[in-house]
């Protein structure tokens, strides 16, 4: 670490030299030991000059060749070691995105003796989001100094921090084996509740979200399935092969944009949307002509069908796309995450998602509730004689409605497609869930759709970070089961004359 | 001739002709038939198809080198679709009806066990070309992949060393089924041995087919933040590899900070993958497609060309792993073995296979134990590049003799080196 402390001081001193760097250590990069690596990067790094910089860059880049015109690699210890002694190097770089990743990475690895330089650097830093880590950074490294008067400046300090390796740190130093001030110990122990608070609380965040993102990724795939279950009535165990159309429509975008346009690659998500409602709208009213139509009614015949179905469906895929899993590719602007706070970071994929779910969420409410095609759907389901008197055509209803819900399928799968494996099989893995939040919502309710995913993506999310996945998923299973035995109709209940039917 | 008659003997010829169609394959004896079983569908259709692609390809140059003891050789593909029971009837289905020679199939433990006795019963024999936890030693199983102190244990044991980052605190994370259970239980007893303390191992499992890793994503980066070097070692299997190193780079989990180390993830399932956020995690196996040497050049081509011609999906991008290279090693012993038997049948094949050596693409003459079904094999360690291949930072200098009785289960000390029976 003395390097690089060094190297700090140099740097704020202003002191570069001025000379080509050393073909020997440029040469000694390429060394088979990892500890000649290191040493070479060190002695270059200290040299500070601008060639050196791009010689080190070029080798994190995997871009710099040894003699043989071989790439150099590196593993993960010489790897840290180059970041660290780079990032040093760029804390005075004048781009402020630059230094801000520069002090994160610093940040990982803080050490005592950089704490003089470390102050340099903060009092001469004007960036107030940089100033901020360096000035925690900072505290870090001297929360060890000599002087209890440092040490306890250093604590008081920290207590802003959201780290969790400066909780871990305050922890050991609010123990009297490693700290012998009662002062400072007693700071140190405040600060410690203080980070552990915000850390349990950023935990909790986390955990909403991710139950919000399962929410969201239930009800995407229990959407449809709550329009042709839950209003039409069909037990449709082909549904979770509708979201894998949807899926595959949306690798074939994939595919297309690829080929065709790959400039926009990045975009192809959103071509997919369409298709994939589409796609998956036109083999449901494929389905709902040939088949459905000829079983209203009869649940048990339905359930035997549309089960038949799914598994023509599955083999279908296996002939069209092969067997295995097919690659989907989050775009670029769906990969990485937002970080909140330092020990949370949301992935871009999910926020999306949840997105998309509010987004056909509201498309089905304003078609169901504010369109003429939704108000004939819910008139046929409440009462398809007198619907069928009133000149609505009950038949043609049924198809359409038992398409939109093939279709809200399909969008599901656009969905799946970012997070999950797209195969053939994927949507048996989904079908159980689906019918889990449109029982658990009550039959006939989208809102008790939208309750019930949102309720088990939470549960769910809570059980598995205290149990794991594996009893989670069953806990959930027992509690839904418990549920229905006690409430049959589901959280909320249809109301009314036609619910005997 | 009469028109009745006429009809009646069409009839009759038609009759024959069926049926002499239908026992034909049985009576032809000029093939040997060998049995390939492994998942074409399902969740570890990532995993297993291309080991069926690399069976078939070493078939096919076997065959076009004359075959074994004079006959070609005959594959019999059937798909078990990651089904356990169904990987039992369908080895039965191989052994009965199909009478196969010998077969290369299983990935997955549970597949294994499950068919096991069926190999047991009709006195079959299994090439199991995978890593897997051992404990297990079967008279009619050869087993070409790695035991865990040709993997697990060497790849903890690097993790430990100063290049490896010097780990203190250990994540242990895998699919819920008998090989992560039983290798975690081996690597817990062996970091017990070296210091580690309980408190400072995590095991954690999730069911098969599982994609969402958000939770236990959050879990390890909250145990890590507890002080001290973290490590995760991975037993994930199947194609929830692909969500959750999806989840790894979007978390922004940093090979530099807490590497993974996976023991069922190859250049196969990285595939799928985009691995530039996964630059730096690791993988200990038995061989990389990015060793260089004569043999490995001419396996890699070999299977590139095999893929072009077999118009198998994205050939253009196909890789070699170590499964495959076990794959590949097993069927040659084999025909090895019974060219030195001159019989398939399995006692004679069986001890015939003792001492059998084959110079294997991860650039080592490999030798099967005279005694414990276990190849003598080579152990390196890689870090993922960005291109999806690994880059050996670690190597033993020489093949290692498997101990599939590990020593760090009690008892184990007392068994034989040997499967009762033999």
């Amino acid at each position: 670490m003395i390097p690089r402390v060094f190297l700090l001081l140099m740097l704020l001193l202003g002191c570069a030299a001025q000379a080509a760097p050393n073909p020997a250590l440029v040469r000694q990069l390429a060394a088979e030991e990892s500890d000649d690596k290191i040493s070479a990067i060190q002695k270059l790094a200290l040299t500070a000059e601008p060639e050196a910089l791009a010689v080190l860059q070029q080798l994190a880049d995997g871009s710099l060749k040894d003699d043989k015109g071989e790439e150099i690699t590196l593993n993960n210890r010489v790897r840290r070691e180059l970041e660290g002694a780079l990032a040093v190097l760029k804390l005075i770089d004048p781009d402020v995105n630059v230094r801000y990743k520069a002090v994160k990475e610093v940040a990982t690895n803080v050490d005592a003796a950089m704490a003089p330089m470390l102050a340099k650097a903060r009092d001469r830093e004007t960036e107030p989001k940089i100033r901020a880590v360096l000035v925690e950074i900072h505290a870090m490294a001297t929360l060890k100094d000599k002087d209890p008067k440092i040490r306890l400046a250093a604590a008081k300090g920290l207590a802003s921090s959201a780290d969790p390796n400066t909780q871990a740190a305050l922890k050991a130093q609010s123990e009297p084996a490693n700290e012998t001030d009662v002062e400072v110990r007693r700071a140190a122990f405040h600060s410690y509740l203080a980070v552990k608070d915000r850390l349990t609380l950023a935990e909790n965040i986390g955990r909403v979200f991710s139950g919000l993102s399962l929410g969201s990724i239930l009800l995407l795939a229990a959407l449809g399935l709550a329009i042709t279950y839950g209003v039409m009535g069909v037990i449709n165990m082909a549904h979770g092969e509708l979201l894998m159309i949807g899926a595959y429509a949306t690798y074939a975008m994939q595919g297309i944009f690829r080929t065709h346009f790959p400039a926009h690659l990045d975009w192809y998500l959103l071509a997919a949307v369409p298709v994939a409602f589409f796609a998956a709208a036109a083999v449901g009213v494929l389905l709902e002509r040939t088949v459905i139509r000829w079983l209203y009614g009869r649940a048990l015949e339905t359930l035997l069908a549309t089960w038949g179905l799914s598994l023509m469906l599955i083999q279908a895929a296996r002939v069209i796309f092969g067997a295995q899993n097919v690659e989907v590719a989050n775009p670029t602007w769906m990969s990485g995450g937002l970080e909140i706070l330092p020990s949370i970071v949301l992935p871009l994929n999910r926020i999306v998602i949840v997105g998309f779910a509010l987004f056909v969420l509201m498309l089905v409410w304003v078609l169901m509730n504010k369109t003429r095609l939704g108000m004939f759907v819910r008139a046929v389901t409440q009462n398809r004689a007198m619907a069928g008197c009133v000149g609505v055509p009950t038949g043609r209803i049924d198809t359409v409605a038992f398409a939109l819900g093939a279709g809200i399928a399909g969008l599901g799968g656009v969905a799946l497609s970012q997070i999950a494996n797209v195969g053939p099989d994927m949507g048996q893995g989904y079908i159980v869930d689906s019918f889990m939040v449109v029982v658990l919502g009550g039959v006939g309710q989208l809102a008790g759709a939208v309750w019930a995913a949102l309720g088990l993506g939470i549960v769910t999310k809570f059980i598995e970070a205290w149990s794991g996945a594996v009893i989670a998923k069953i806990v959930v299973l027992v509690f839904i089961i418990m549920f229905i035995q006690k409430r049959p109709q589901g959280l909320f209940a249809l109301k009314g004359r036609f619910v005997e039917n | 001739m009469q028109r009745r008659n006429f009809v009646k003997a069409t009839a009759v010829t038609i009759a024959l002709a069926a049926a002499g169609f239908i026992t034909q394959p049985a009576v032809a004896a000029d093939t040997i038939k060998v049995g390939i079983l492994h998942s074409l569908s399902g969740t570890m259709a990532i995993s297993e198809t291309a080991l069926k692609e690399t069976a078939l390809m070493a078939i096919e140059e076997i065959n076009a080198k004359g075959g074994v003891l004079g006959k070609k050789l005959e594959p019999v593909v059937v798909d078990p679709a990651s089904n356990w029971p169904l990987f039992a009837e369908k080895a039965r289905q191989l052994l009965t009806q199909d009478k196969v020679a010998v077969t290369f199939g299983c990935w997955t433990s549970v597949s294994r066990k499950s068919v096991n006795p069926v190999f047991k019963e009709l006195n079959g024999l299994l090439f199991y070309p995978v890593q897997y936890e051992g404990e297990e030693l079967e008279k009619n199983v050869f087993y070409t992949g790695a035991a865990p102190n040709q993997q697990a244990i060497p790849a903890v044991e690097y993790l430990m060393s100063k290049d490896g980052g010097s780990a203190k605190r250990w994540v242990l994370l895998g699919t819920d089924y008998v090989y992560p259970r039983t290798t975690n239980k081996i690597l817990r007893a062996f970091l017990k041995s070296k210091g580690v303390a309980d408190a400072d191992i995590m095991e954690e499992y999730t069911p098969f087919g599982h994609s969402d890793y958000q939770t236990i994503i959050a879990k390890i980066k909250k145990f890590a933040g507890e002080g001290k070097k973290t490590a995760v070692v991975s037993t994930i299997n199947g194609d929830s590899n692909v969500p959750f190193y999806k989840e790894l780079g979007n978390a922004g989990l940093k090979a530099t900070d807490v590497p993974v180390v996976a023991f069922s993830v190859g250049e196969e399932e990285l595939r799928g993958v985009d691995t530039k956020p996964l630059v730096g995690h690791l993988a200990a196996w038995n061989y990389f497609q990015s060793i260089k040497n004569p043999e490995n050049d001419k396996f890699i081509k070999q299977y590139r060309d095999w893929a072009k011609k077999q118009k198998l999906p994205k050939a253009e991008t196909v890789v070699t792993n170590d499964p495959m290279e076990a794959t590949y090693i097993g069927i040659y012993m084999w025909k090895q073995a019974v060219e030195k038997a001159k019989s398939t049948d399995t006692d004679k094949v069986i001890a015939a296979m003792a001492g059998q050596t084959f110079k294997a693409p991860s650039g080592f003459t490999i030798k099967m134990d005279e005694k414990n079904h276990h190849l003598h094999r080579a152990v390196f360690i890689g870090e993922v590049k960005a291109d999806g291949q690994f880059n050996v930072v670690w190597k033993t200098k020489g093949p290692v003799k498997a101990q599939p009785w590990s020593p760090f289960i009690a008892g184990n000390d007392k068994k034989k080196d040997e499967p009762e029976g033999k």
